[in-house]
């Protein structure tokens, strides 16, 4: 078994490439989340063309590499890879890729949503939304 | 004793620069720190407030204890993913 594959990456991230690093023999199940740039329109008409991220790179890496060892002593996690993009994400790329190969499907459900949900909660990523006219605001900044 | 302070985010475009460092005594708690940083930059009082902090890449509660060489890093609200 590799070590899990986590990244903070610059430049798009690769699905396939993820998907490929938690193949294995022994995995029955693979589950692959991709948290994407959605569209939007602010209340005075303007439209979101992309987010910004930025991270704390070095603590974030270290995050993420806890959260999937708090994932692989809750579930038989065969292999996973934790993959979350800064700069700008155009709206429909991928920004975040969660993905994880167990014996079986329930197991790989719930570690991927487990992971997406914590990854949420306080790893150091931020994000700015870029509008249309130029502008751009932090979310959840106050 | 010196330490590093690195801002993110709002708080980095708040303050206009990413990092700064401080002179303080030994001793020196982190909210020391963020009172010292409130009157050097008045323009981040509001999302310090709000901030959450860590000291060499893990989370810390305000009445933690400052050493020499530490880099302490003010997170406003994580919004990754």
């Amino acid at each position: 078994m590799a070590a899990d594959w986590i990244e903070i990456l610059a430049t798009p991230l690769d699905v396939t490439a993820a998907a490929k690093f938690v193949s294995h023999p022994s995995a029955g199940g693979i589950d692959l989340f991709l948290g994407t740039t959605r569209s939007e329109k602010s209340a005075d008409g303007r439209e979101l063309i992309a987010l910004d991220y930025e991270a704390y790179a070095e603590m974030a890496k270290s995050q993420l590499g806890a959260l999937a060892q708090r994932a692989r002593q809750r579930w038989p996690i065969v292999q996973i890879a934790i993959l979350h993009r800064i700069g700008r994400v155009a709206v429909g790329e991928p920004s975040v890729i969660v993905a994880v190969s167990t014996p079986h499907r329930a197991e790989a459900f719930e570690a991927c949503r487990f992971v997406i949900d914590e990854l949420k909660k306080d790893v150091a990523i931020w994000k700015k939304e870029i509008w249309s006219d130029g502008s751009g605001t932090w979310v959840n900044a106050g | 004793m010196r330490i590093t302070v690195r801002f993110f985010a709002i708080l980095k475009d708040r303050a206009g620069v990413d990092s700064t460092r401080l002179e303080l005594t030994d001793g020196s708690r982190i909210s020391d720190a963020m009172k010292l940083l409130e009157t050097q930059f008045a323009s981040i009082k509001p999302q310090l407030a709000r901030a959450a902090v860590a000291i060499n890449r893990n989370y810390e509660k305000t009445d933690s204890i400052l050493q020499d060489g530490d880099e302490l890093a003010l997170l406003p609200p994580v919004s990754g993913g």
